[in-house]
C-alpha cells in the first residue's frame, strides 16, 4: 500500500511537472470531462456532456489562441474507475482542468489526485456540501442540496405547512437534504415528526408511504434521485395521499425537468425548490433551452445541464485571463467570477469556491400542453448554509 | 396495520410469480439458472414498449410478454441451455451469471439505462378503503389487488398441472429418472423444453405485472436475484406451495419491517432469511431431501 502510494505520488508529481513545460509548447487546452456515460446515472452524463457540447457550439472552440479539446471518459459511476481516469487524464493527457463528476463518492475519490497535482477540478453535478472542502483546487458550478432545502424549508414555514414527515434516500445528498431541512425548519417552528430513509436499491415505496399517511403530516418533504421521483409521485397518488390532504415538497431533483414531462398527471402541483428550471423566464435561458433542444432532437435540459453549462463559462473565462493557464493561476481566475447563467444570476464563492445563486420555488403545471416547474418565489443569492460558520 | 398486510401480501405474490419458474428450473430439472431475471426483464420492457410505442392495452400485453418470454426462453433452451444439464453446478452458475450479465449490458445499450414510467390503464389505478376505524383500516390498491387476484389463479392453475396432469406425471418422473422415463416412451427433452418455456413466461408474465411496483431497469435482473434465491432457498423446491409461503413471508416482513422499523428497513429480509435456513437448513418446506 505505501509503495503504492509513493509510485502514485511519484507519478503525479513528475506528470505536474512536465504538464507545465508540454503546456507550454503545444497549443491545446484540455478539459478532462469524466462524466456517468452509462449505468444508472447516463441521463446525468448525456445531459453535460450535450450542455459542454452546445457551450462550445455557441462560443467557439478555441480560447486565447489555444484549441479546447474535451477528453470525454465514462466513470461508470464507480469511485475507483474515476480516480484511476484522472490520474490518467492529469498524467498522461496533462489536461488543464478536470471536469464533470455526476455523484458525490465519484468526486471525492478524485479530490486527491486534483490536490496533488495541482489540477482545477471542476464539480458539475455532484451536490452534497462538503465536496468542496476534499480539496482546494475544487470549484462547483452545480448546486448544494442544503442550498435548496433551507430555501424549501423557510416556503413551508410560512405558507400553513406545521407538521413534516420528511422521506429521503439513504445517500450522501439525501442525509444532507434531510439534516438542513429539519434544522431550518424547526427553527421556523415547525415540527418533524418523522424521518424516513429509503434504501437507494428499495423501488417499492409502499410501507414508507403508509408511513407518512398514518402519521397525518401537513406534507411530506422528499428527495429521491431523479429517476424515483415518478415512482415515488405515482405511489403517492396510488395510495390517496393526495386525497388525505398531504401535500409534497420536493427538492428540485424529485421533479427533475429530464423526465417531468412522462411523469403524467401524478407530478402536477407538486412545490419544489431548486436553483434551475427549463421554464426559468429570462432571454438566456429561453435561448439556452432552444439551443439545447435543436441540438439534441428535443430535449429538454436540466439542472445536470446547467450545471455543465456554467461549468464551461467557468473554464472558458478562466482561461482567457490566464491565456490558457494552468494549475493555481487558473484556479484562482475561477474564484470569484460573476455572470448570469441560464438559472439566473451566478457567482463562484471566492473564499469557499462553492457555487452562490438564487433558489427558486415552483409548482408542477401544464406549459403549452408540458409539465414543466414553473417558478412562483425567489430566494435571492443563497449561499450553502453549511458553510456559514 | 391490515393496509400494511395488504401490501405485503401483493409483494410477496410478485415475488412469488417472479420466483416460481426459477424454482421449477431448479428443483425439477435440477439446473441452476441465475439468468431467471433476465426473462422477467425481458417481459417487463415488452410491456412498456409495446404500451408506450403501440398503444397496446396493458391486458394484452400480459399475455404478450408471458409468450414472447416463453419462446425466448424455448429458444435459448433448445441453443444453449440444453448442453448445460449434464454439467456440474459451478459450470451452470457461471454460465448463466454471464448470460445475465449480457442480458443487462444489451437492455442498456438498446434501451437506455433510465427507469421506465409505465402508465396503467384508468381502472387499475383507484383505491378502495374499507373499515373506517384506525387501527384496523384496509386500504387496498386495485393494481395490487389485481397482482393478487392474477397470481392466485396462477398458482391454482400450477399446482393441478403438476399434481392431477399427465403432464405432470411425465415432469416429475422425467426428473426423477430421465433414462427411465425415456425407455417407457416419454420425450424427456420435450418435457424439459416446455417446462424450461413455461418458467421463463411465468417470470416475464411477473416482470410485466412488477415493472409498476418494482420499478424496470437495466439492472433489473441483478438487482432481484436475491431475492428469487432467498425465496427458493427458504420455500425448498420440491413444492409449489413451499415457494408460495415463502415469497408471502418475505413479502410481508418486508413491508412490514420497513413500516415498523425503518431504520433497518431492507435488512429485515436477510435476518429472516438467515434465522430460517440456521433453524430449517433445508429450507421451509421439505418433506425429504431426494437422493
Amino acid at each position: 500500500m505505501q509503495k503504492r502510494q509513493f509510485i502514485q505520488a511519484t507519478a503525479l508529481a513528475v506528470a505536474s511537472m512536465a504538464t507545465s513545460g508540454v503546456m507550454a509548447q503545444d497549443n491545446v487546452f484540455k478539459i478532462g470531462l469524466i462524466l456517468p456515460m452509462t449505468g444508472p446515472f447516463a441521463s446525468t452524463g448525456k445531459q453535460i456532456e450535450a450542455a459542454v457540447r452546445l457551450y462550445m457550439a455557441q462560443n467557439g472552440s478555441s480560447v486565447a489562441g489555444k484549441k479546447v479539446e474535451i477528453i470525454l471518459k465514462d466513470d461508470t459511476s464507480a469511485p475507483d474507475v474515476t480516480k484511476r481516469i484522472a490520474q490518467e487524464l492529469v498524467a498522461n493527457d496533462k489536461v488543464n482542468v478536470l471536469a464533470g463528476f455526476g455523484l458525490t463518492p465519484l468526486a471525492f475519490a478524485t479530490a486527491p489526485v486534483a490536490t496533488q497535482s495541482k489540477t482545477p477540478m471542476v464539480v458539475m453535478a455532484a451536490a452534497t456540501s462538503s465536496i468542496t472542502e476534499a480539496s482546494p483546487y475544487i470549484v462547483r458550478t452545480s448546486f448544494t442540496a442544503a442550498q435548496v432545502v433551507t430555501a424549501l424549508a423557510d416556503w413551508a414555514a410560512k405558507n400553513n405547512i406545521k407538521r413534516v414527515v420528511s422521506l429521503v434516500t439513504d445517500f450522501g445528498p439525501g442525509a444532507d437534504s434531510e439534516k438542513y431541512f429539519s434544522e431550518r425548519f424547526l427553527f421556523n417552528g415547525g415540527t418533524v415528526i418523522e424521518k424516513l430513509r429509503v434504501p437507494l436499491r428499495n423501488p417499492d415505496f409502499a410501507p414508507f408511504l403508509q408511513k407518512v399517511r398514518d402519521a397525518k403530516a401537513d406534507a411530506m418533504f422528499a428527495f429521491v434521485p431523479s429517476g424515483a421521483g415518478s415512482a415515488l409521485m405515482k405511489q403517492f397518488a396510488e395510495r390517496g395521499l393526495d386525497k388525505a390532504g398531504i401535500r409534497v415538497i420536493a427538492e428540485g431533483s424529485v421533479t427533475d425537468d429530464d423526465i417531468l414531462n412522462s411523469m403524467g398527471e401524478v407530478a402536477m402541483g407538486v412545490v419544489s425548490s431548486h436553483h434551475y428550471s427549463a421554464n426559468h423566464n429570462s432571454a438566456m435561458n429561453k435561448k439556452f433551452v432552444e439551443a439545447f433542444g435543436k441540438a439534441n432532437g428535443g430535449l429538454r435540459p436540466n439542472f445536470m445541464a446547467v450545471g455543465g453549462y456554467d461549468g464551461m463559462r467557468v473554464i472558458y473565462e478562466a482561461a482567457k485571463t490566464t491565456k490558457g493557464g494552468t494549475g493555481e493561476a487558473l484556479l484562482n481566475a475561477m474564484k470569484g467570477q460573476i455572470f448570469e447563467s441560464p438559472r439566473g444570476p451566478m457567482f463562484i464563492d471566492a473564499q469557499t469556491r462553492d457555487v452562490v445563486h438564487n433558489v427558486y420555488i415552483r409548482k408542477v403545471d401544464r406549459v403549452g400542453g408540458e409539465l414543466h416547474n414553473v417558478e412562483f418565489a425567489t430566494i435571492t443569492d443563497v449561499k450553502d448554509p453549511a458553510k456559514t460558520k | 396495520m391490515l393496509t400494511i398486510l395488504f401490501d405485503g401480501i401483493a409483494y410477496g405474490m410478485l415475488l412469488f410469480i417472479l420466483a416460481v419458474g426459477l424454482c421449477i428450473t431448479m428443483g425439477l430439472m435440477n439446473f441452476i439458472n441465475l439468468a431467471h431475471g433476465a426473462f422477467a426483464m425481458v417481459g417487463g420492457y415488452l410491456t412498456v414498449v409495446l404500451m408506450q410505442r403501440y398503444g397496446v392495452p396493458f391486458m394484452l400485453c400480459l399475455p404478450i410478454a408471458f409468450l414472447g418470454s416463453a419462446v425466448l426462453g424455448a429458444v435459448l433452451e433448445r441453443t444453449l441451455y440444453r448442453p448445460m444439464y449434464s454439467k456440474p453446478h459451478l459450470d451452470q452458475v457461471l454460465f448463466s451469471i454471464g448470460l445475465t450479465f449480457m442480458a443487462v449490458a444489451a437492455t442498456d445499450y438498446f434501451m437506455g439505462s433510465t427507469q421506465q414510467i409505465m402508465q396503467l390503464p384508468e381502472w387499475l389505478k383507484g383505491r378502495t378503503e374499507l373499515f373506517g376505524s384506525e387501527q384496523w383500516s384496509l386500504g387496498m390498491g386495485h393494481y395490487r389487488l389485481f397482482i393478487i387476484a392474477v397470481c392466485a389463479a396462477l398458482t391454482i392453475v400450477l399446482q393441478a398441472i403438476l399434481v392431477k396432469t399427465r403432464f405432470g406425471s411425465r415432469l416429475r418422473a422425467s426428473v426423477d429418472d430421465p433414462r427411465v422415463a425415456a425407455g417407457l416412451g416419454i420425450n424427456v427433452n420435450v418435457v424439459f423444453a416446455t417446462t424450461f418455456a413455461v418458467g421463463s413466461g411465468l417470470a416475464g408474465l411477473g416482470g410485466a405485472l412488477g415493472a409498476e411496483v418494482l420499478g424496470l431497469d437495466p439492472t433489473f435482473p441483478l438487482k432481484f436475484m436475491v431475492y428469487f434465491l432467498i425465496v427458493v432457498a427458504v420455500g425448498g423446491t420440491t413444492s409449489i406451495t413451499g415457494p408460495l409461503l415463502a415469497a408471502l413471508l418475505l413479502g410481508i416482513a418486508d413491508v412490514a419491517g420497513k413500516y415498523y422499523i425503518p431504520k433497518l428497513g431492507a435488512f429485515i429480509v436477510y435476518v429472516l432469511m438467515i434465522a430460517i435456513l440456521v433453524w430449517r437448513p433445508e429450507g421451509l418446506f421439505v418433506r425429504k431431501a431426494r437422493k
